[in-house]
């Protein structure tokens, strides 16, 4: 009946309609569908914007904060010095601010925040948030904004910060009416930590901070076209576990995603159920202990021999929160050119971006990894386990003929690879290691065993050279009992070693230990490979037998930190040992190695993962045994 | 490249089509054109996209489209189960040698006029994108002098309804998925 709709029935689907709307303002955060009784409610209170934003993370339950103010977001630092509740630790660059955030998120798997004021503030915030876009980092960030009568005619500090970070967060929200704070705050907290976490930058104009309005909690979201997909397919599962349970070479192809869903203890009794190798990618280090005897190490790039050739001989890949990123794929048409691909995401659109799924899964990895257990569990009862044994001897031979090494420098000078090692070994697991971005970050992802989710933090997608020092600062503020070494590079240090003065004064005792080879190694690594040794411009003068501008050390010192420097191999274990036994204030350790030593296994960019080369000029013999 | 009419469903919040529109220029895809206009639905604001792209990257977009945190609901309508319309203004030289002949065309692609003057006319016509560029080729002789278009609006056919369902959609979705 496809008639005109008589006026009853005009009429019930407006109140239809109606019912719905009601229904879809009354859902709250926390998404009990009874809030009243589940949460107490809060207010409604008399208090100025300002005051609502306070009041709003605190119940959000944010516990620390790092910003700086400004004068667009002056008027929420006068009541934020009330708050018992709030912790704000006041940085030395926005930058800084921003990446700490990301390094406490990293470390907590809560929500980080940070603040700055309108204009350069929020501008300066512009690479920490791009950088937690692409490592799926929950960040919240709170930015003032000039008045709202002055937004749009260039004001004294005035920047479009909701337009510039449009494409490099989940989400934002610009804030004129104060009465909008606590539903934003929560809506931008539920955002940044639910499904794919990511940033969320909430702009809120002067005028809304310094206007009276009324808080209450727990706030309505109202966010309708916002549904993640946590909960997989049954079928889907079961086609994953049918492959996974007949696969002759399968490989588990481990991302950030396991880390970021809290699934590394399911993933490993899936890696000993399954009896396949596992591969953990520079995002994932730590997902499954190094000491595992099916983990293969890292792929990608840099990857380990054994890591990068099971791929790449595999019939099976199963992905489990990774996204076929061109560091680890190498050439695409030629990755993984046998395997039949499993590919599990909580986020839609990276299934099929790079390579197709034979099975997609859409969900929680928590999930995804629940429900695959029993289900391979059934399988195996009804058929049997596979015969991986071939496999197996395949893939130690691998591991046997290329272990994970490093040759001495020729030129008599430290060992880069030397330091990072015994700088793992001597702090071990329970430590946190932060890496900057470059070969000491490769070398750390390489010779440092994790053994625990949530103890490499570095970063990934974006590489953003200075990460090191302000992320291990966060990430020590949220661990403060674990010993937190950030393994930063010359380049990358004098990026944003500035938080230093941060972490002396708010007793935030970090290890830095800074590998110097005088120089932007990895650029210079490529400049030897693939430039004819032509070094333009990657000289930094910060090393042995150079004016040393800076001197690490009196920097250190200037900043109140313990400056130690090592240029021979036998002081290195003694200085790591002295900078593990101070407590009470940041050590920076100058370890001037030499500026000869490479990162290796290395696949050049654009070539055939099968291309790989061990050491300079040698390629593995892929096909001896045939 | 072939070229595919997308109907994106989303909250009427400021900023929506700079998301949307934003979207398609980050990921390189060439946007014929676009249209926005309420819905039934006063929450509810209606883009129609026509974009020239390959089906695989078309899927990609769809997805991160989806990702927006605006965007409600995506639909493809394919050209045979739905209604593709553009409306046209135009103004054409027409004096009185010629204007008997502008207005036979008129007639003839069952168009209206809407403004005259002594040596011009405005011409209102819609149609399929097909129809409204006969009508301008027809019309070239004549001096045409101004144009304006509006992008590409369409609806699937049948009694189904693709507001209706999204909204109750993501009412229950929104429920079910709960927030924590």
């Amino acid at each position: 009946m496809t008639g005109t709709p008589t006026p009853a029935q005009i009429a019930a689907r407006a109140e239809a309609r109606d019912q719905v709307r009601t229904e879809l303002r009354s859902r709250t955060v926390g998404g009990r569908t009874e809030p009243e009784a589940a949460t107490p409610r809060v207010g409604p209170e008399e208090v100025t914007g300002a005051q609502s934003i306070v009041r709003s993370l605190e119940e959000v339950g944010a516990d620390t904060v790092f910003g700086i103010p400004g004068g667009a977001i002056l008027p929420l630092y006068d009541p934020l010095m009330d708050s018992a509740k709030l912790r704000h630790i006041l940085v030395r660059h926005e930058q800084g601010g921003g990446h700490a955030a990301s390094g406490y998120a990293h470390a907590t798997g809560r929500v980080g925040v940070t603040m700055a004021t309108s204009g350069p503030g929020a501008t300066n915030l512009v690479t920490p948030i791009a950088d937690a876009h692409m490592d799926s980092i929950p960040l919240v960030a709170i930015t003032g904004q000039v008045a709202s009568s002055s937004i749009g005619t260039d004001a004294f500090q005035e920047a479009d910060i909701v337009g510039i970070t449009l494409p490099i967060t989940k989400h934002n929200f610009l804030v004129t009416d104060p009465a909008e704070i606590p539903r934003t705050i929560a809506e931008a907290f539920h955002i940044a930590s639910t499904g794919r976490p990511g940033p969320v930058l909430v702009d809120i104009s002067k005028s809304a901070m310094q206007a009276r309005t009324t808080f209450s909690w727990p706030q309505e979201l109202q966010l309708p076209g916002y549904h993640p997909v946590t909960k997989p397919h049954s079928k889907q599962i079961r086609e994953a576990a049918k492959l996974l349970a007949t696969a002759r070479r399968p490989v588990l192809y481990v991302g950030g995603g396991v880390i970021r869903s809290g699934a590394a203890d399911l993933l490993r009794q899936l890696v000993d159920l399954s009896g396949a190798p596992v591969v953990t990618t520079l995002m994932a280090r730590g997902a499954v202990p190094d000491s595992h005897p099916q983990h293969l190490g890292m792929p990608g790039m840099h990857g380990t021999v054994p890591a990068v050739a099971a791929l790449q001989k595999a019939d099976l890949v199963f992905a489990l929160g990774a996204r076929f990123d061109d560091r680890v794929t190498g050439k695409l048409s030629s990755f993984a050119p046998l395997a039949a691909i499993v590919h599990a995401d909580i986020d839609p659109a990276e299934i099929g971006k790079n390579r197709e799924a034979d099975v997609p899964i859409v969900g929680d990895l928590r999930e995804v990894i629940g429900d695959l257990l029993p289900e391979l569990a059934r399988e195996h009862d009804a058929h049997g386990k596979p015969d991986v044994e071939g496999w197996w001897r395949q893939l130690d031979e691998w591991r046997h003929t290329y272990p994970r090494g490093f040759t001495q420098p020729e030129d008599g000078n430290l060992s880069p690879q030397h330091v990072i090692q015994r700088v793992g070994e001597l702090t071990g697991p329970d430590g946190i290691y932060v890496a900057g971005v470059g070969q000491h970050q490769m070398w750390a992802a390489q010779f440092i065993s994790y053994e625990r989710p949530n103890t490499w933090i570095n970063s990934g997608g974006l590489g953003t050279m200075g990460y090191s020092v302000p992320a291990a600062m966060g990430a020590k503020v949220g661990q403060p009992d674990r010993t937190v070494w950030a393994i930063d590079g010359d380049g990358c240090f004098q990026m944003t070693n500035q938080e230093l003065a941060t972490c002396t004064i708010n007793d935030i005792p970090i290890k830095v230990a800074v590998i110097n080879n005088s120089s932007l190694g990895m650029v210079r690594q490529w400049q030897t490979l693939f430039y004819e040794s032509r070094y333009s411009n990657t000289d930094l003068h910060t090393g042995h037998g150079t004016m040393r501008v800076p001197d690490f050390v009196k920097l250190a010192d200037a900043y109140g930190c313990e400056g130690i420097r090592v240029e021979r191999a036998s002081d290195v274990d003694a200085a790591i040992k002295r900078a593990n036994e101070i407590d009470d204030r940041p050590v920076v350790v100058d370890f001037t190695v030499s500026r000869d030593a490479m990162v290796w296994p290395m696949v050049a960019a654009g070539v055939s993962n099968d291309d790989i080369q061990y050491a300079r000029g040698i390629s593995p013999a892929w096909d001896r045994e045939d | 490249m072939s070229r595919h009419t997308l109907s994106v469903l989303v909250e009427d919040k400021p900023g929506v089509l700079t998301r949307v529109a934003g979207l398609f220029a980050r990921r390189a895809f060439n946007i014929h054109s676009l249209a926005v206009g309420p819905t039934e639905h006063e929450e509810i604001s209606r883009i129609t996209v026509v974009v020239d792209v390959e089906e695989h990257p078309l899927e990609q977009v769809t997805k991160q489209l989806n990702k927006l945190i605006h965007v409600i609901k995506i639909v493809e309508l394919e050209p045979e189960s739905s209604v593709h319309r553009e409306l046209l203004l135009v103004k054409v030289r027409a004096d009185a040698t010629t204007r008997t002949g502008v207005l036979e065309v008129v007639e003839m692609f069952r168009a209206r006029v809407v403004d005259v003057v002594p040596d011009s006319v405005v011409i209102e016509a819609t149609g399929p994108a097909a129809k409204l560029d006969s009508l301008l080729a027809a019309l070239e002789p004549y001096g045409v002098r101004e144009i304006v278009k509006s992008g590409t609006l369409a609806i699937g056919r049948g009694a189904r309804s693709i507001t209706d369902r999204a909204f109750e959609r993501s009412v229950r979705s929104h429920a079910a998925t709960g927030t924590a």
